[in-house]
């Protein structure tokens, strides 16, 4: 089985992105299951920061910590990252010689050759396919779409460029390295989390997105405006969250599916909006993308730190819906399901995703569009007779339209109101608004999906998980039951409202998080009324990866 | 064709009898007749506040939302359904204090709605602290020394930023209120009117005190000449204009042109779900 780690290390502007990405780009071109995810710094130049990608012929879309390669386009990043590299691992540098190591003087070559050390990044990967032992062909293709935009000389200048890094890399690794990765004839999609949601959101039928730019949410709105005429979007940067779902808010009214992006301190502000979704009953999609707080915390890094937040979201009661899709393939088809859902009831819904997801290159085989099933949830105009918005009936839905599409009047009102919409002050119709509101919740939970068990049935341990940490857990699991380990887990994906659900008794339970105090053993305990002992947690910003968890679990 | 009493709402008025609020009412039921609207083709869309009570006192689309989030709410109508009508109503305090920015940020826009703004210079349904236009060292129930902040110039801060019809209107003159409301509801693009509206509750100034100071801007004021503009959008005090104080009469774009031009021109409601085909070929991009 093939499993190879590549570390591209280098400061904020040398351009280490282009060259993990071109990388990872020719590797799932060839065929192979490609998983590639970014940690840096929040800053626009210097520091240290690094590109991970891994390579396999099977499925892992999960972060690795050792790595096979390291190339670093500095020194001090060089330094930085050179703990992570396994001890047979091999290194690709500009200046150092030595055993197991590599020399490709990258910006030298693009000097002396080019004229123009711009092309430093190019040739550095270029050195990379040839210790990888990519096809060079799958390479010029990727290198030809990636410049293509900056016309044929600069594509055939960088494909020279990557031509003279092979060469070079590909003699010193006589004896050194013998990888190759033959090309298999298997075709995966290649896509980020926030792509993916972008995507999902489109085939949904949504029409608005209004947005403050905010790591790491901002990829959505900017997918959707680069693409706005062939998905028919209108897109618009707002001047703060406030605002942003606000006009979310405001185009659901008029009549489409809308929705709004954000991460911790952007949503904070939204929360507001999250409550006038539920008190109008108009509904309305926002994504947040989690980074580590509180306050602006980690901009550029990952956590799961905002689960009980966006469960408790928005003062007041209502019902509302959070799912957190664990990688892009569910984002694509969670989101979709959020539209539909969201419209059916009339409620606001929250996707939660982090900046694991949001940025990571994840390898999907397929995507089920068959499965997306959209439905006009509006009623007919012509047979309604005397419209109210807020109509009572056993169900707490009452009958949408939205204003200009009909004769009929549609008014709603941020205050307590009565069938109409108009505002009221009469407390026993208050009563039955509030029950109104709350009856959707409970039709609502039927709709749920159960979370995913993986291995469940004689495991002792079992790992309970949610959102984007699902690959690893998994992975986890894989490993230590191949140390005859008789561990499981349950991973979650539809965290409100949570579906009808039993936990097997006898086993140990774990919740694994992207947090500090176990916050989905919380909610557990309040919904399950299951006592959750052992939390294996990560803070640090870094995304789980196997190996950690089962360093905590075997170790604490 | 429509007539008056299309637009009566028997929903209670929760105003203190005698407001100046009823006269702004009374006006936007005469212009919209002039304008002969229907009912089903108006959208009003409020905040919090005395003023944002109004939409429920004519019979119309309404949506009546957070405390100074009407202007994001009405952009997006707009963009949505560009054919309704769409009027924000809203207070000083709705509208230049907890929703300064969207104020602002809505000037440079430019959509295709309209604002009116119900002055009073203070918080009524607070009952009397002070708003952003209150006059300095005038004395509230909060601010018992008198206030200490200079008072924010809407009018002026909106010509600065290229809004393309400013008026001032007086609650007391329905006639001419309701005529400055049709000039500004059938302006195309952003057009906003500032109505002074003495609160008889918590105002700091006598409903004498604005008559004695108003006057009607004379037939011979060009308000199409900027400069000029900027000395009456900025005149407070011992004088106060009312009218309409700039226009610009210029071909200007409007928010959402371009999306209209180059992607789509009509209600985005009518475009309906995508054929997963475009998804599917857009997905193709990512192998």
């Amino acid at each position: 089985m093939i499993d190879r780690s590549i570390i591209i290390s280098g400061s904020a502007g040398q351009g280490i992105q282009t060259v993990g990405y071109i990388l990872a780009k020719t590797a799932s071109k060839a065929g192979y299951n490609v998983f590639s995810w970014q940690e840096y710094e929040s800053r626009i130049r210097g520091g240290s920061s690094s590109y991970r990608i891994r390579i396999s012929d099977y499925p892992v879309n999960a972060p690795f910590v050792k790595a096979d390669i390291l190339l670093s386009l500095d020194k001090k990043s060089n330094e930085k990252y050179l703990p992570l590299l396994k001890e047979d691992g091999i290194i690709l540098d500009e200046h150092q010689t030595g055993k197991r190591i590599i020399n490709v003087p990258f910006v030298g070559i693009a000097q002396q050759t080019f004229q123009n050390k711009l092309f430093a990044n190019v040739v550095a990967v270029g050195a990379l396919g040839a210790v990888i032992g990519i096809d060079p062909d799958t390479l010029n293709k990727i290198i030809s779409s990636q410049f293509s935009r900056k016309g044929e000389e600069i594509v055939s200048k960088n494909i020279a460029a990557a031509a003279e890094g092979y060469r070079t890399a590909r003699k010193s690794c006589e004896g050194i390295c013998s990888w190759i990765l033959p090309k298999i004839e298997q075709q995966y999609y290649l896509i980020t989390g926030n792509e993916a949601l972008a995507l999902g959101a489109a085939a949904a039928g949504c029409r608005f997105m209004a947005a403050y730019p905010m790591t790491p949410s901002t990829g959505i709105i900017t997918y959707l405006s680069k693409h706005k005429d062939r998905l028919e979007i209108f897109t618009e940067q707002a001047e703060d969250e406030i605002a942003a779902i606000n006009m979310a808010i405001g185009a659901s009214y008029a009549g489409v599916r809308s929705m709004t992006a954000s991460s911790g301190g952007g949503f904070a502000l939204m929360v507001e909006g999250i409550s006038l979704a539920g008190m109008t009953e108009t509904p309305v999609v926002i994504v947040l993308g989690q980074r580590p707080g509180p306050a602006t915390g980690l901009p550029t890094r990952t956590e799961q730190g905002d689960l009980l937040f966006a469960i408790n979201a928005g003062h007041g009661e209502f019902p509302k819906l959070v799912f957190a899709p664990s990688d892009p393939k569910d984002a694509f088809h969670k989101i979709a399901r959020a539209f539909n859902l969201a419209d059916k009831y009339q409620i606001p819904a929250v996707i939660l995703t982090d900046q694991h997801l949001a940025d990571s290159y994840f390898t999907v085989e397929n995507f089920e569009l068959d499965n997306i099933v959209n439905k006009s949830y509006l009623a007919d105009p012509e047979t309604i007779g005397n419209y109210r918005r807020y109509q009572l009936d056993h169900t707490g839905i009452s009958p949408a339209l939205y204003p200009g599409q009909s004769q009929h009047l549609v008014c709603c009102d941020s205050d307590e109101h009565d069938e109409y919409g108009h505002i009221t002050e009469d407390l026993e119709l208050r009563k039955r608004m509030v029950e109104k509101r709350l009856k959707k919740f409970e039709l609502l939970r039927h709709e749920i999906m159960l979370p995913e068990e993986y291995h469940i049935s004689g495991a002792e341990d079992v790992f309970i998980s949610w959102g984007s940490s699902k690959n690893a857990v998994f992975e986890a699991v894989d490993k230590l039951r191949e140390n005859k380990a008789k561990v499981g887990a349950i991973h979650f994906t539809e965290l409100m409202p949570l579906p009808e659900y039993e936990f097997l008794p006898g086993k140990n339970y774990y919740t694994v998080e992207s947090n500090a105090t176990g916050q989905l053993g919380k909610l557990l305990r309040i919904e399950y009324s299951i006592n959750v002992k052992n939390h294996i947690t990560c803070y640090s910003g870094l995304p789980l990866d196997h190996e950690y968890i089962i360093e905590r679990f075997l170790h604490g | 064709m429509v007539n008056l009493e299309d637009y009566s709402s028997n929903i209670e008025n929760q105003w203190c009898p005698g407001c100046s609020n009823f006269g702004i009412l009374t006006a936007m039921k005469h212009a919209l007749l002039a304008l002969d609207k229907n009912p089903e083709e108006i959208c009003l869309v409020s905040g919090i506040g005395q003023a944002a009570k109004l939409p429920h006192y004519l019979k119309c689309n309404l949506f009546n939302g957070l405390h100074g989030r009407a202007l994001p709410i009405a952009v997006s109508i707009n963009i949505v359904n560009p054919e309704l009508t769409t009027i924000v109503v809203t207070g000083d305090g709705d509208c230049y204090g907890e929703g300064g920015n969207h104020f602002l940020h809505t000037i440079r826009r430019n959509p295709d709605i309209t604002l009116i703004v119900h002055n009073n210079q203070i918080y009524g349904l607070t009952k009397g602290q002070a708003s952003p236009t209150t006059d300095p060292w005038d004395k509230t129930r909060l601010q018992f020394e008198g206030v200490e902040l200079e008072p924010l110039l809407p009018l002026a801060t909106a010509l600065l930023h290229g809004c393309s019809f400013i008026a001032r209107g007086y609650a007391g003159d329905i006639k001419h209120l309701s005529e400055l409301f049709v000039e500004a509801i059938r302006f195309k693009g952003f057009s906003y009117v500032d109505v002074i509206q003495p609160c008889i509750s918590y105002g700091t100034h006598t409903v004498s005190w604005y008559k004695e100071r108003m006057y009607k801007l004379p037939d011979d004021y060009d308000f199409n000449n900027k400069r000029e503009a900027l000395i009456k959008t900025t005149q407070w005090g011992e004088k106060i204009p009312v009218g309409i104080l700039y226009r610009n009469d210029k071909q200007h774009r409007l928010f959402g042109d371009h999306f209209k031009e180059t992607i789509f021109n009509g209600k985005l409601t009518e475009l309906g779900f995508p054929p997963h085909q475009t998804i599917i070929e857009i997905l193709e991009e990512f192998r």
